[in-house]
Formats: C-alpha cells, sequence, structure tokens
C-alpha cells in the first residue's frame, strides 16, 4: 500500500463532508459514513474504519472535521470500547469479528465494558476464579463467577471478559478471553454505590452465561496474553492526549484564585504554586511523549503519566476544597444516579475531590505501576514470589 | 463552571525532542568528558585547589566548537541556539565538569549578544573561539526578575572601584564583565583582585572580585547594560535546568546501578518495593525535568512570547529533582554514599549550589505568580 499523507486525507474528510454535510446529516449515519471513509481511525486497516495511515495524522483529521461542526463519537462515553476492547480485537479478533465489532463500537452504538476484576483478584488479576466450561455438544462457553468494579456496566453493550478455563494450570495459563453478551441471560448487573455517591460502576454476576465459542478471542488458555495487551492499552490511553496549558483540574483552582481574592491566603498560594508548576511540567511531559510517539520512538515516559496524573489529581482537588473555605464543607449532590461516564468539569470541587481518589486505583493502582517503571524501565529485580509454578486451584486464597 | 482562563497563551507548539544533530553534539561532547573528565579526575582537581582544566576546556571550546554555539557565525560562532548550548549542559551536568561554559559561554556571551555595540563584538569573537574566558562579576545567586545590584562605581576617566562576592569561575577568567553605575565594562582579570571563596560546590569555585581604580573598556550604556544582564539571567537560568536535568539523570543511573548490584538480606537492596517506589518516582521526577528543560531551552532558541514563564517552571522545577536526586544517590548507597571517594558528594554539592544559582526555586515560583497572574494575597 502507498503511504497515505496528510493532504489525501485531508481530500477525504472534504470528500465525506460534502456527501453528508454535518448540518443536515443525521448523527449516527454521519458517524457511520466516517468510519466507511477510513476516518475513524486512520491506522486501522482499511474496511476496518481506518486506511493504515500513520497515527500521528489523525489529529488533523479530527481537527478538520470539529472545524466543520462535525459530530464526535463521545469518546468518554465509550472509552473502554474505543481504548481498551477495540485495540485488542484488532490484535487478536478474526476478520469476523473484527467486521462484526468495530464499527458500532466506534460509532457508539454498542458501548463496552470490562470484566476483569473481581473481589478476590484485582492487583493479582491473573488470580481471578470465574469458570467458562465448555459444553461438549455444542461447543459453547458456560460462565459462572462475579466481577465487580464494573465501570459502564449498566450501559454496555458487551464486555471483554477472562475466565478460567483450566485450573490445575498455574494461574497465568489457564486463562480463556472472551467478547460476552451483556443482554445474554444470566448476566446480572447491580449497581455498586460508590464514594461520590452516584454508581458509576456496578457488580456483574454472571450465573450460567452460554458465550458461542465463535465470540472467544485468541486461543483457549491464551487469555492472559490478550488481557496483557487490553492492560497496555489501558495504560498509554491516557498520556496521548493534547491539553492546553492550565487545562484539566489545575483550571477551577487557578480561576477560583484569581476571581475570589478574599479566598487567598500565603500557604495556600505557596502550595497553588508548586502544583500549578507540577502540573505544567506534567503537561510538558505528555507532550513530549505525544511527540516521541509521533517521531515514532516511544519512550519509556508513557508508563508514568497515568502515576502522575493520579497525584496531582488528588493534590489539587484536595487544595481546591481547602481553597473554598466554608464552601468547601458543602456538596453538591449526594443523589445516587447512575452515570454514563465520569464527570470530572460538570461537578464541584468536593466531588473532584472524591473522584480523584479512584485514579489512583483503578487501570492498575499507584504501587502496581510503580513496580512496573522500577522493573520495566529501570531494570530493578522482581519481587521473590512463589505463586507462578503452582496449580491455580492449588494457591492460597 | 467558567471555563478555563489562561493568561499566557499556550505557546507555539514546543519542540521537546532532541534532533539528530543535537544527538550527535551531546555525542561528541560525552565522548570528550567521558575520556578526559571522569569523576576521579574531577575529584583529583579540585582536591590541588584549582578545579578548572584548560586542557579540557580548550578542547571543549574550540576543538568542538560549544563555546561559539550561542554567537552568530558572522561573530565567528557557530550561529546555533539555546536547543544546542543546553545538551553541552546536561553533559556537563552529568560529569559535573568543573569548566566555565555557564559563566562564559552562556551568561557572558548573552551580556555581549544583548550589549550589540562594536567594541563588544571582538570580545565576543575570542569567546567564541575559546580562547578567551569571560565571566559576569556578580554573584551567582543574582536571578532573572530580581534588582540589579550596583556595587561598582566608575570615578572617572572609567577607572572602577567595588567589591563583588560570589563570582564563580573569577579564578579562570581572563576578563570580566562588571555592571558599573555609568554602563558596562570588560575589564581583565590581571587587574583585579582575586580573593578565592570556600565554595560549598568544589567543582564551581567562587572569588571575591575587589576593583580599586581599575581601568575597563566601556561596552554599553546603563540602560543596554542592564537590559543585557536581564537577558542573560533569563538564558542562564533557562539553560541551569538542562546542568540539572544532567546531573539528576546520572544521579539516577549511578543509584540504580548500585541497588541492581548491591546485596544484603540475602536478595539485591534493588528488590526490596521502598526502594523500588522511591527510584520509581524519582524517575518520573527525571522525566518530568527533562520535558520542563526542553521546553525552557526551546523557547529561549525560539524567543516564544512565554519564554519567560517556561524558565520560570523549569527552574521552579528542576533544582527540586536535581537536589533530591542527589540526596538519593547519597542515601541508597549508604555508607559508601558518605565517603569522599565515592563521587556522589561532588553531584549532592553542585546539586544544592545550583538550587541557590541563578534565582531559587521559590524566586522562580514567585516570577510563575506574576507571569500567571496568580497573585499573593
Ligand atoms: C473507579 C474504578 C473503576 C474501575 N473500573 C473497572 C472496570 O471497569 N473493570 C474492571 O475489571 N475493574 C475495574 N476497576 C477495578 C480496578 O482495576 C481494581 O480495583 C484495581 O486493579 C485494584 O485491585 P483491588 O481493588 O483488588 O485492590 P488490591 O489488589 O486488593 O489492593 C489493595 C492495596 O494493596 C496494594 N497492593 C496490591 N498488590 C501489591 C503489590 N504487589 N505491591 C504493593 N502494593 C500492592 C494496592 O496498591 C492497594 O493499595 C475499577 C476500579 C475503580 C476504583
Amino acid at each position: 500500500m502507498t503511504a497515505i499523507t496528510a493532504d489525501r486525507l485531508l481530500t477525504r474528510v472534504r470528500d465525506l463532508l460534502a456527501a453528508h454535510p454535518p448540518a443536515t446529516t443525521p448523527r449516527t449515519d454521519f458517524l457511520r459514513a466516517r468510519y466507511d471513509a477510513g476516518l475513524a481511525w486512520v491506522h486501522y486497516p482499511e474496511g476496518l474504519g481506518g486506511l493504515g495511515a500513520p497515527r500521528s495524522l489523525q489529529a488533523a483529521v479530527d481537527a478538520e472535521l470539529e472545524a466543520a461542526g462535525a459530530p464526535d463519537n463521545d469518546p468518554r462515553r465509550i472509552g473502554i470500547g474505543l481504548g481498551m476492547a477495540a485495540p485488542t480485537i484488532l490484535a487478536y479478533g478474526t476478520e469476523e469479528q473484527k467486521h462484526r465489532f468495530l464499527r458500532p463500537l466506534w460509532v457508539g452504538e454498542e458501548v463496552w465494558c470490562q470484566l476483569f476484576s473481581e473481589p478476590g483478584a484485582g492487583s493479582d488479576l491473573a488470580a481471578l476464579g470465574t469458570r467458562a466450561v465448555r459444553e461438549s455438544g455444542s461447543g459453547d462457553w458456560i460462565v459462572d463467577g462475579q466481577k465487580v468494579w464494573t465501570s459502564s456496566a449498566h450501559t454496555a453493550r458487551w464486555a471483554i471478559l477472562i475466565a478460567r478455563t483450566d485450573p490445575a494450570l498455574p494461574k497465568h495459563q489457564g486463562i480463556t478471553y472472551f467478547l460476552c453478551d451483556m443482554h445474554a441471560p444470566g448476566v446480572e448487573v447491580r449497581p455498586l454505590r460508590q464514594i461520590t455517591g452516584e454508581a458509576e460502576f456496578n457488580e456483574v454476576f454472571l450465573t450460567g452465561v452460554r458465550i458461542p465459542d465463535s465470540h472467544r478471542l485468541g486461543a483457549v488458555g491464551q487469555g492472559w496474553a490478550v488481557a496483557r495487551t487490553t492492560l497496555m492499552n489501558e495504560r498509554v490511553s491516557i498520556g496521548g492526549m493534547r491539553i492546553p496549558r492550565e487545562g484539566g483540574m489545575i483550571a477551577p483552582v487557578a480561576t477560583a484564585w484569581r476571581e475570589r481574592p478574599e479566598l487567598r491566603t500565603h500557604a495556600l498560594h505557596q502550595r497553588l504554586l508548586e502544583l500549578w508548576v507540577e502540573a505544567e511540567v506534567a503537561r510538558l511531559t505528555g507532550e513530549r511523549l505525544r511527540q516521541q510517539l509521533a517521531a515514532g520512538q516511544p519512550g519509556p515516559e508513557g508508563s508514568g503519566m497515568k502515576l502522575t496524573f493520579a497525584r496531582l489529581n488528588q493534590e489539587i482537588s484536595g487544595l481546591e476544597v481547602e481553597l473554598l473555605g466554608e464552601e468547601g464543607l458543602l456538596y453538591d449532590d449526594w443523589t445516587m444516579r447512575r452515570p454514563e461516564g465520569v464527570d470530572f468539569t460538570g461537578r464541584e470541587a468536593g466531588y473532584r475531590y472524591l473522584r480523584a481518589k479512584g485514579n489512583s486505583i483503578e487501570g492498575g493502582t499507584s504501587e502496581i505501576l510503580l513496580n512496573i517503571v522500577a522493573e520495566r524501565v529501570l531494570g530493578l529485580p522482581p519481587e521473590p514470589r512463589d505463586d507462578k509454578d503452582l496449580a491455580w486451584k492449588d494457591l492460597s486464597r | 463552571m467558567t471555563a478555563p482562563t489562561t493568561p499566557v497563551a499556550p505557546a507555539a507548539p514546543t519542540d521537546l525532542l532532541h534532533s539528530g544533530t543535537e544527538e550527535e553534539l551531546r555525542a561528541a561532547v560525552r565522548a570528550l568528558l567521558t575520556d578526559r573528565c571522569d569523576a576521579k579526575t574531577v575529584l583529583a582537581r579540585i582536591e590541588t585547589g584549582r578545579p578548572h582544566d584548560p586542557a579540557l576546556w580548550h578542547t571543549l571550546a574550540a576543538g568542538i566548537g560549544a563555546a561559539g554555539l550561542l554567537v552568530p557565525e558572522k561573530l565567528g560562532g557557530q550561529g546555533a541556539s539555546h536547543r544546542e548550548a543546553a545538551v553541552v549542559l546536561e553533559e556537563l551536568g552529568r560529569s559535573v565538569a568543573p569548566v566555565p561554559y555557564l559563566t562564559s559561554a552562556v551568561l557572558a556571551t548573552e551580556i555581549l549578544l544583548g550589549c550589540d555595540t562594536p567594541e563588544a563584538a571582538p570580545l565576543l569573537r575570542e569567546l567564541a573561539s575559546g580562547s578567551t574566558v569571560c565571566v559576569p562579576a556578580v554573584p551567582l545567586t543574582l536571578a532573572p526578575g530580581a534588582p540589579l545590584p550596583a556595587p561598582v562605581r566608575e570615578g572617572g576617566a572609567g577607572l572602577l572601584s567595588g567589591t563583588v562576592t560570589s563570582v564563580a569561575d573569577a579564578v579562570a577568567a581572563d576578563v570580566l564583565l562588571v555592571l558599573a553605575d555609568t554602563g558596562l565594562y570588560a575589564v581583565p582579570a590581571a587587574s583585579a583582585r582575586l580573593t578565592p571563596q570556600v565554595p560549598l560546590d568544589l567543582t564551581r569555585p567562587l572569588a571575591t572580585v575587589t576593583l580599586e581604580a581599575a581601568a575597563g573598556t566601556r561596552l554599553a550604556d546603563p540602560g543596554t547594560a542592564r537590559a543585557a544582564v536581564a537577558g542573560a539571567l533569563l538564558s542562564g537560568a533557562g539553560l541551569l535546568a538542562s546542568e540539572q536535568l544532567g546531573l539528576a539523570e546520572w544521579c539516577l543511573a549511578e543509584t540504580v546501578g548500585h541497588v541492581r548490584g548491591r546485596h544484603q538480606f540475602n536478595r539485591p537492596v534493588g528488590s526490596f518495593q521502598a526502594l523500588k517506589h522511591r527510584l520509581a518516582r524519582l524517575w518520573l521526577d527525571v522525566a518530568g525535568a527533562r520535558a520542563a528543560a526542553r521546553a525552557a531551552a526551546d523557547a529561549l532558541a525560539t524567543a516564544a512570547p512565554d519564554a519567560p514563564l517556561t524558565v520560570a517552571v523549569a527552574q521552579a522545577y528542576c533544582s527540586g529533582v536535581a537536589v533530591r536526586a542527589a540526596e538519593e544517590c547519597v542515601q541508597l548507597h549508604g555508607g559508601i554514599g558518605m565517603t569522599w571517594e565515592h563521587p556522589a558528594h561532588l553531584y549532592l554539592k553542585r546539586a544544592k549550589a545550583d538550587s541557590l544559582a541563578l534565582g531559587t526555586a521559590s524566586h522562580h515560583r514567585g516570577l510563575v505568580a506574576d507571569f500567571a497572574e496568580l497573585p499573593a494575597p
């Protein structure tokens, strides 16, 4: 295939806009047409929403479409599908699976969730106990178990699921990866109210859930390798975004500082400046990472961005609550709701403070990520461990 | 909620990577320093009380052409930019090299470039060729944005008198740049009295400069001189971040290497999670310092309108990272880290002195407050 230039891509964008004027085309129709034109994720293959172009060209396409007032696919609402399910399906799926799932995923017609964590297996994800047993006649898989902290399970149509298919093997070897229909009989989603009062995540009970073998992703027993692709994508999906100077969590604090001189104290000033500087440095580090990726030289900085964002979000939102004085004693809304996504900008300081606590837990805790940096980036020796060669069924629980 | 307001508009896209040419320059400087400026050599030199190595300086300045990076080609320089000078400083920081680069090739050079007078041109040529070392006779702690001191008076006929303390690299200088009440003067170092002080950082020696009716050549009027010095302090502070980065990178790498090899309790000490997490956090800090230092160098090179903010951010951040890296280096080396033989102390002393040089982190945070419109109560 000949290399695709930015110019050719922009011509395609203009053709798309001419054939489907955003002002008069229904939203979903426009998004489908964009996918079919290969302008959804340009680095994906032709026929699957892309054109096999360099990933770095996506930004220009997005900017051109945004300028023309085209609708986007609400990436915040479908983040798990875009950031985790899609790259895994692309890497391990059959042609049939790719064609069945990627288009409605990208368009946002089908929301995805991630059925990985279990009450007994979080950081030690490979210890999971949800069973998938193959039915001899049909070849279908019957799944039983419980998942937990599942974001968006209440809006999801599909799930990426890992389950144990051979308890006699060591824990990393007996796992298989499935695409699970959230509407299948036996899938029960119960809201799990969280620290903020609302229920972004859920418990998911799986009782005799039938999954056809055609919805298995990768080989039987290969689930851990497939899951690692998902997890790697989960962690890098953060660093690639471009934010403006004073974007993110520091924005509302800086605005409050400027607009409300009565709140200022010298001690808070020092902390604000320290955090402002750190937020700016984090922005530059993310920008540097983006430039490295565009130049095709991915650096190890990527593994660090999530750690930095988690720490800063927590410290900055903590400062914001204090800065607000009496107002900081109040909370905007404790109503138990089941939102479609995280809402850091639409809510007030108390919410930001509480929700940011999850940033160092979701998608791998900060402790686990520090281990990863220490071992894979710095090359420090791994923890001594005795669970690698034991059969899963013989592990202590 | 109100939309985020950004007082200093986001800079035009900043190039935060190192180019191929910059990497070539780095390789040349690093090869030279590995060869001629290893820790043992630095330690041996500082013990003689004459830390500067004129032969090393000559190769770096003239052989590699590092002294003239900021000087335009028409004045005999390389016509390069702050980006390249920053790479040299990263390497000099990595080996705590006792050479007057920051003072002569950055601060003095920038002052002379800022004067832009016919009198300054010949001196710039000499600086660019590496044949003359010229340092500004100002305290190393003088910060951008701070009021400029004027301890030196001209008593008529270009004869200067006054005392300046903590002048870095003065003992290596051929020429001193003196900011006096009537303008900027070039004074031969031989006509000044230099009293060496005992510095915390032995690799960047300090002296008190005393002028007693010393004759100088006037290079610029007071207004031009003060603007030139202010500009040079900004560049110096921005590029110092790169020295701090190189220093921190060395400390991190050296410490990781040590804890991987050192065994206690029948395991490498680097396999203990408490240390792994500390080093992983330090690595994050160094990654941040790399981005901040590069942003400052790029902003200076492109004369970006927000360069003063970018420099203040880099200094507010990198000073602390360098000190933390050097302190962790001493601590995680245990007893060896406290010895004179191990080079860790050279890095700690340089890092701590650098944190005072050209403005402390808190001074630079104050500047951030001004530029970002986040006023004190
Ligand atoms: C807001 C939110 C959304 C989430 N969404 C999803 C989702 O959609 N799908 C999904 O599958 N999961 C989801 N999770 C689950 C998340 O991935 C897990 O909570 C996380 O991996 C940690 O596992 P755990 O809760 O079992 O904690 P544990 O593993 O029990 O950890 C407890 C504490 O011990 C520490 N710890 C554990 N092991 C080590 C070690 N080796 N060294 C040092 N410290 C260690 C941890 O860092 C933590 O501080 C979500 C979590 C949150 C908070």
